[in-house]
């Protein structure tokens, strides 16, 4: 009987996310929140059906039954989120909400599985974030005040920080600058690439001469320098992408795009001359299989179990993610499409397309070139780094150990991608 | 304001750049789940590969004409059974899935565990608890050629292999001593502690002195530095000496008067260390690159890479002993297989094959492998030169027995001494046979241990072998 209800719940967690993704694409074709609603309804309902079956088989498979306990508390939490910000934001983005809301859940529900203890944690996490999503919209609106007056101020913060945690921090995994305080580790790259956005964002919409774009490039090669130098080249790479698309975007010449590109080509070719880990992911990137024992270990496990896992997954509890060197963070996707199937991995990536698609539709609609920069700024970094991490687990290009946004492990990574998605809501409710 | 912002088409240009990627990646990503991971995931760093036998019947393995040689049955009581119908005919090829995996049942594990029967079927066994049927490896072994290639082995220990150098099917494939995959769990034990190591395959992992037959890549360098062969002229009288190093002939033989292509017919050896001699030992190693030696074979047995040491620091005893096959130089009778396909094939390698297709238990074709190029060892030039000496080795050498009315061979014997004792060699031949019409042809290697010269031993059976093929 057990045994039927958890073959059930492979196809059934797949049938709910497929609808749930559709659905986020169909409320395109809709103009009014009235017209969309009953989609986003919709959404809600298999969200909380994925949460309940992927929970339910966890219990059912023997796991620690207050995770029964842990289910009711997760779901009234994330159910009492969407009821509440719809209560106090009426004018605020369904969709956005729905997504972060469905990764958050897919997240739990994936890390119960890995590490029950992580999960607990990444939840406390979550939660705090969620309070502040409920306030950072409101806060939105001194944000000109804040970023437009004092923009020195955030670049020269976000350098030294960056500073002292080159200096102080330690690296773990090889790549990500961390510092630990009272058992929580901080990544302050993450938080930095905010204020990078908002400081950015603030500089163009004064002024796009010249001397300004220089002086602007300046900072930025500051902030992508000491990163480089710490040897975190995937937060580099986000930064250094982000800031070139907003330069285009504020200045609408595409000679910039082109002129980033070729940097980003050269600054690429020469990386790969100069430094030894860069060659060792490269070569770990080309023929993982050739050096399966040391630098390929890490992907070919990785393309184990996404093909082991083949389209509709091992089920959840039924395969061997943790064989996966750190599977909760740089290799959550891996661990779902082994588990949950590939077809349930395409589905992630087609609600990540939605939100990117959604925050560039934001963006679009903003007629402040400030506020319309910032939300140019978040959709590339979101859709930057998702495309990092997907495209680095499936061996599309190489890796570069940055964590998929909401749904995998690590505190930073979530309040901030909450905070981001939360700054996009409080532009779109002024202005949308 | 309004104006300025329609006219702005840069935000749209992040989007198609971003979503060209994205489609891009999971494009990628598809294709990689239903076409490239079924390969990638048969690999012993794969621990989730037991995790799949929980679910799926271990599919079976047939010959070429559909012929059960691997099946798995089930008991009254429901326990699995791997059968094994022919018993100890097919045992290294094959393999074993139970001791750890061994032959077919290793390379194709993953797909003998996965199920491509109708997904309705799947899910309703998957709900009911059962185990659904795996898809069937459909092999290019040949059961006619494969029984005789055991029964001429016989008691011998050895090593034949029979390949389609054209497509680069492998026909049959037999090693010998061998030991019966049915029993082999209540055997292992003692299968292990066997000095003359019955579990080994000895044409993919046995490594021996190539003695003559390596004559041909001798051949090929002194072709390759010298293109005027038929210039070159010796006199044997039974021995060969430079800088205090001596090379006798096999059996103390006095060969007389010779030109290149009787050298090789004849097998000469001082006429070889002359040749060898004269070589360039870098020249000489590259060439052996070439071929393949001291590098992987393209296929996906488990099996040892030959060796060829020669280099220019080596001495001038290396180097007479390399020209003839002593020396240090190692191979597989796979590898000398391959080499001799190549010739065959007008110098291309083609991708040695085991498997045709993969089927499901019902018998759609799941995929299909097709004849592929895997590497050009030689130029076409280089082949031909190197079948009409082989010829030679038929019509007016040591190969004489395989004159035969239905094919014409090509080929080369070889005694290689190993050992300390003078005069225990193994016995070697290598070579290919064609129709009249060139359309049907093989080629087939045959090494017996210990048995003595190639013309007594490896010859015969390689006649019988070109005899059964060609009847
Ligand atoms: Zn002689």
């Amino acid at each position: 009987m057990n045994n039927i209800i958890i073959e059930l719940s492979k196809y059934f967690i797949i049938l709910c996310i497929a609808f749930y993704a559709l659905n986020g694409f169909i409320v395109f074709r809709y103009k009014t929140h009235e017209d969309q609603r009953g989609f986003y309804v919709m959404q809600n309902i298999f969200m909380v059906m994925i949460h309940a079956a992927g929970f339910a088989v966890l219990v059912l498979e023997g796991r620690d039954v207050s995770m029964v306990t842990f289910y009711c508390v997760t779901q009234l939490v994330i159910i009492a989120f969407v009821i509440l910000y719809r209560v106090i934001y009426p004018a605020s983005q369904p969709l956005i909400v729905n997504n972060m809301c469905m990764l958050l859940t897919i997240s739990l529900v994936i890390l119960a599985r890995l590490s029950y203890s992580k999960c607990q944690k990444q939840f406390v996490i979550a939660a705090a974030g969620m309070v502040l999503a409920l306030v950072i919209p409101f806060l939105m609106k001194f944000s000109h005040l804040v970023f437009m007056h004092l923009t020195w101020l955030w670049a020269l913060a976000g350098v030294f920080v960056l500073g002292v945690v080159f200096v102080l921090g330690r690296a773990t995994y090889g790549s990500k600058l961390s510092f630990t305080l009272k058992g929580i580790t901080f990544q302050p790259s993450e938080a930095v690439k905010l204020l990078f956005v908002f400081f950015v964002a603030a500089m163009f919409a004064k002024s796009t001469t010249l001397k300004q774009i220089i002086i602007t490039s300046v900072f930025a090669m500051a902030h992508i320098g000491i990163l480089a130098l710490s040897k975190d080249l995937g937060s580099a790479l986000i930064f250094f992408v982000v800031y070139v698309f907003m330069l285009y975007v504020a200045t609408r010449k595409l000679y910039w795009l082109l002129a980033g590109m070729i940097l980003g080509a050269v600054s690429a070719v020469a990386g790969y001359r100069l430094f030894a880990h860069v060659r060792t992911r490269f070569i770990a990137w080309k023929d993982p299989f050739s050096v399966i024992d040391g630098q390929g270990y890490q992907i070919t496990q990785s393309l184990f179990a996404i093909g082991t896992g083949g389209w509709f997954g091992m089920g959840l509890g039924q395969g061997t993610p943790n064989k996966i060197p750190v599977v909760e963070a740089d290799f959550i996707f891996s661990a779902i499409s082994e588990e949950l199937g590939c077809l349930f991995g395409l589905c992630i990536i087609l609600i990540c397309i939605s939100n990117f698609l959604m925050f560039l539709n934001i963006a679009i609609k903003q007629s402040d070139l400030f506020y319309r920069l910032v939300a140019l700024g978040m959709a590339v970094i979101y859709g930057f780094q998702m495309f990092l991490t997907i495209g680095g687990v499936t061996k599309f290009i190489p890796l570069t150990g940055v964590t998929l946004p909401l749904v995998s492990y690590g505190g930073t990574s979530v309040l901030v991608t909450i905070i981001m998605f939360s700054v996009i809501q409080g532009i779109y409710c002024d202005n949308g | 304001m309004e104006n300025k912002k329609n006219s702005d088409i840069s935000i749209y240009i992040v989007m198609f750049i971003f979503v060209a990627l994205f489609l891009a990646m999971m494009g990628y990503f598809a294709y990689y789940v239903q076409f490239s991971s079924p390969d990638d995931i048969n690999n012993s760093y794969n621990p989730r590969q037991e995790k799949l036998a929980a679910k799926v019947i271990r599919g079976a393995i047939l010959s070429s004409d559909r012929k059960p040689l691997a099946c798995t049955e089930l008991t009254p009581d429901g326990r699995e059974i791997r059968r094994y119908p022919y018993g100890g005919i097919f045992a290294h090829v094959v393999g074993y899935s139970t001791k750890g995996r061994y032959g077919i049942e290793s390379i194709a594990n993953i797909s003998l565990l996965t199920s491509n029967a109708d997904i309705s079927e799947r899910i309703s066994n998957e709900m009911a608890d059962q185990k659904s049927i795996g898809d069937n490896i459909i092999s290019t072994l040949d059961i006619e050629l494969q029984k005789c290639a055991y029964e001429t082995m016989g008691i011998y220990k050895g090593s034949i292999m029979v390949a389609e150098p054209k497509t680069g099917r492998i026909l049959a494939m037999v090693s010998s001593p061998g030991f019966d995959p049915g029993t082999i769990d209540q055997q292992w034990d003692e299968l292990n502690e066997m000095t003359t190591s019955p579990l080994m395959n000895r044409t993919t992992q046995g490594l021996y002195p190539p003695g003559s037959t390596f004559k041909m890549i001798t051949l090929l360098e002194y072709f390759r530095e010298n293109k005027n062969p038929e210039e070159y002229s010796f006199n044997c009288n039974g021995r060969f000496t430079a800088e205090d190093v001596t090379i006798n002939c096999f059996h103390g033989s006095v060969h007389g008067k010779l030109d290149l292509k009787k050298s090789f017919a004849k097998s000469c050896n001082s006429s070889f260390a002359n040749i060898g001699y004269g070589l360039k030992s870098n020249a000489f190693r590259s060439t052996a690159k070439d071929l393949l030696f001291n590098e992987e074979l393209p296929i996906k047995l488990s099996h040892k890479m030959s060796s060829f040491t020669l280099e220019k620091s080596s001495d001038t005893e290396e180097k007479l002993h390399t020209a003839i096959g002593q020396g240090k130089t190692l191979v597989t009778p796979l590898h000398m297989n391959l080499i001799t396909q190549a010739i065959a094939n007008k110098g291309m390698l083609e991708k040695p094959c085991l498997i045709d297709r993969i089927e499901n238990y019902k018998g759609v074709v799941i995929k299909q492998y097709h004849t592929e190029d895997e590497k050009r060892l030689m130029t076409s030039e280089e082949a031909d030169f190197l079948t009409e000496y082989m010829e030679a080795v038929i019509t007016e050498g040591t190969g004489s027995k395989l004159m035969s009315e239905d094919y014409y061979v090509a080929g080369k014997t070889g005694s290689a001494e190993y050992g300390q004792v003078k005069g225990d060699s193994h016995s070697w031949f290598t070579g290919f046979a064609r129709d009249e019409s060139g359309d049907k042809c093989i080629a087939v290697t045959v090494l017996v241990e210990g048995a003595g010269t190639g013309s007594d031993y490896a010859v015969p059976m390689a006649k019988r072998i070109f005899d059964c093929y060609y009847r």
